[in-house]
């Protein structure tokens, strides 16, 4: 149940679904091939992580640290500091929450040039409960000044995102989602740190969303447009810096905006552009994502549906807005 | 007002720009750019009204090693060990907040790793890709970590009166990212150990030869990161990483031995796979010779417990809980003055 509307153009009626983490490590593999610096760390993380290949090509250039996220992050700092490009890559989960203290001091207020890779986030380890779910990562990585934070699309946005992060200088948190997605971005796409992708035009409203729930948007988009609304649709991929001028330009030349996103909204995207509207050009709004609970059990497709994360809850709530606001 | 907060920062300004510490100002400049010009100035920062040409005592760094027999250098090292701990009692008193008992105890540790010149650094070049990286893990004991460091050359020993003033470089504690010689942001306890692990793997990892030290208080180490820490050493046969332990028996709030009982220490750093040496960790020629013999075993992560007294040297602060982070008065600071040897100069 990824999409209940073909969108595709290609020959298959179905579109053809990627594992993020499959761009990931392969991209993580190419760029440690071209320069010495790039590392990873893993905590036991080995297959979660993607990282068999990468071990056997590099493996002195690869350490697990055990089940033991603070030692990790901490580990990434030293790494960093003796000349390395260290990616941490983990369940997101367990290295943004565990190890929260290391990522704000050794990695963010350090400004240690350290990759964060939390793997499996949001609410992809959906039938193992909240323990496992990582729907708080983006709002406590995103409240830590110097860290910069990117949730990618889809593969190909996710490569990019990978190559880009070789030459950026600083902590950067990636999250990186094992949940099935199709492409979203053309073969040609080029990721700009803080610029949102525009990946449909539209006068009436704005969707602004990342992640997995790209394609869920521009599948609201398509319900909207059968209805006559006209809907742009922006990808944030990168929560921070926040492309702040696209989101004031929304505002300006849209009537409301709706984000949606696999993340508790408070504190996450849709309180990002909250803050944005709310102090440089207010406008009606409406947040898609996990409210202020904890998610039940479930699998990650049910778990999107439940909460609305789904082509027809966008596109509920952008007929909502209209209906109140417009 | 506005006038007089005009003239103070010109004045300040012609004091910055003309020190002599080139690569670095005595003023955190990395800061918010809106509360600059209002807290800028000297009623906010009495220790710039100090003269830069200031009456602390140069040392000729080179003294060192033209002394002849270990003897000599040993009480040379002491009597730099009570400098530095006169010098974080003095940055106390005026700052009225510091953590007396700490600075006294690692006092000997630190003089004997920079000035007995244990540490292969470079003041002229911080950043020297191959330097050796210490890292001040119990980050709390700065007055005698700043201390070491600006006699060891990494700043003038003016900017040693600026500790925790308003926009002073030299945090509470530590920060990399405002003074020389820092390795690692400390404070929060626990921290250290993983990021010299991180450091000793990406010498390696370099197959570079520079080694990584980490000073840990005992108390320190009920922060159970440490020991996620110490699994990886092992792990990794990181025979470029020593530990050293302030082992002072004493944390915030009372005895080590009556919060969380630290002892058999050396048997539990044998059993996480370090080579251990106990050593007395005020005798300079013990520090010495533990230093020379690194790696302790060849293949293994070295430990050095040195056996420390809290408020070492100061007899109204030895052994006391309550000097952990004690503030000397005038005459407190005077009397420690007269203990330890060393004129009180600020």
């Amino acid at each position: 149940m990824v999409s209940p509307v073909a969108v595709d153009k290609g020959e298959s009626p179905e579109p053809q679904l990627f594992d993020c983490r499959d761009a990931y490590a392969k991209t993580l593999e190419d760029i440690a091939g071209q320069d010495s610096r790039v590392s990873v760390v893993i905590s036991d993380s080995l297959s979660s992580a993607k990282m068999k290949d990468f071990k056997a090509r590099f493996p002195e250039r690869f350490v697990n640290v055990g089940i033991a996220e603070q030692n990790m992050v901490g580990v990434g700092s030293g790494l960093a500091n003796g000349g390395m490009i260290p990616y941490l890559c983990a369940a997101s989960c367990f290295l943004t929450a565990r190890a929260m203290e290391q990522v704000k001091v050794d990695l963010a207020y350090s400004r240690a040039n350290v990759r964060i890779c939390g793997m499996s986030s949001g609410m992809a380890y959906g039938q193992l409960g909240p323990t496992h779910h990582s729907i708080e990562d983006v709002a406590w990585t995103r409240i830590l000044p110097n860290m910069t934070v990117i949730v990618p699309a889809d593969p190909i946005e996710t490569e990019q995102v990978m190559r880009y992060s070789l030459d950026h200088v600083g902590p950067m948190f990636l999250r990186i989602s094992r949940i099935p997605v199709r492409k979203v971005h053309p073969d040609n796409y080029k990721f700009v740190l803080g610029k949102a992708a525009v990946l449909r035009e539209g006068g009436d409203l704005t969707i602004i969303a990342n992640g997995v729930v790209v394609s869920r948007a521009l599948d609201a988009a398509d319900m909207l447009a059968a209805k006559g609304i006209q809907v742009r649709v922006l990808n944030m991929s990168t929560v921070k810096p926040l492309d702040r001028e696209s989101i004031v330009r929304a505002a300006r030349e849209t009537h409301g905006i709706v984000t949606a996103e696999e993340a508790l909204t408070a504190g996450g995207l849709g309180g990002a552009v909250a803050e944005v509207l709310a102090l440089e050009h207010p406008a009606p709004m409406r947040m898609v994502g996990v409210p202020d609970t904890f998610a039940p059990t479930g699998t990650a497709e049910f778990l999107l549906d439940y909460f609305g994360i789904s082509a027809e809850g966008i596109a509920g709530a952008a007929l909502d807005l209209v209906r109140h606001e417009a | 007002m506005a006038v007089s907060v005009g003239r103070s920062l010109h004045r300040l300004q012609r004091r910055l720009f003309s020190t002599s510490c080139a690569y670095l100002c005595i003023v955190d400049k990395n800061v918010w750019n809106d509360a600059r010009p209002s807290v800028l100035c000297e009623k906010h920062h009495p220790a710039l009204r100090i003269s830069q040409s200031s009456n602390a005592k140069t040392m000729d760094r080179s003294e060192f090693e033209q002394l002849e027999t270990w003897e000599n250098k040993a009480a040379w090292l002491s009597a730099q060990a009570n400098w530095i701990r006169l010098s974080a009692m003095t940055m106390t008193h005026h700052a009225k907040l510091g953590h007396t008992g700490g600075d006294l105890s690692s006092a000997d540790i630190l003089a004997t790793l920079y000035l007995g010149r244990v540490l292969r650094v470079d003041p002229e070049n911080p950043q020297w890709a191959i330097r050796d990286r210490f890292v001040m893990s119990k980050g709390h004991c700065s007055g005698a970590f700043y201390s070491t460091l600006a006699q060891r050359g990494f700043f003038s020993l003016d900017q040693l009166k600026t500790f925790m003033a308003p926009l002073s470089m030299l945090n509470g504690h530590p920060d990399k990212n405002k003074l020389a010689g820092v390795e690692a942001n400390t404070g929060p306890l626990g921290h250290g150990l993983p990021i010299a692990v991180g450091m000793a793997l990406a010498a390696r990892m370099r197959n570079e030869s520079w080694r990584v030290f980490v000073l840990v208080g005992d108390g320190e180490l009920q922060e159970g990161s440490n020991w996620e820490a110490a699994m990886c050493a092992q792990q990794y046969n990181l025979e470029n990483l020593t530990v050293i332990v302030d082992c002072n028996g004493i944390q915030q709030g009372d005895f080590t031995e009556s919060t969380i009982r630290m002892e058999p220490l050396a048997d539990r750093w044998s059993s996480f796979g370090f080579a251990v040496k106990e050593i007395d960790g005020h005798d300079h020629l013990a520090l010495l010779s533990a230093f020379a013999s690194l790696p302790l075993e060849s293949g293994q992560p070295s430990c050095i417990i040195a056996r420390t007294i809290k408020g070492k040297g100061v007899s109204f602060a030895e052994g006391k809980p309550a000097w952990h982070h004690g503030v000397p008065t005038r005459e407190q600071l005077e009397l420690a003055g007269k203990e330890l040897g060393v004129e009180v100069e600020w």
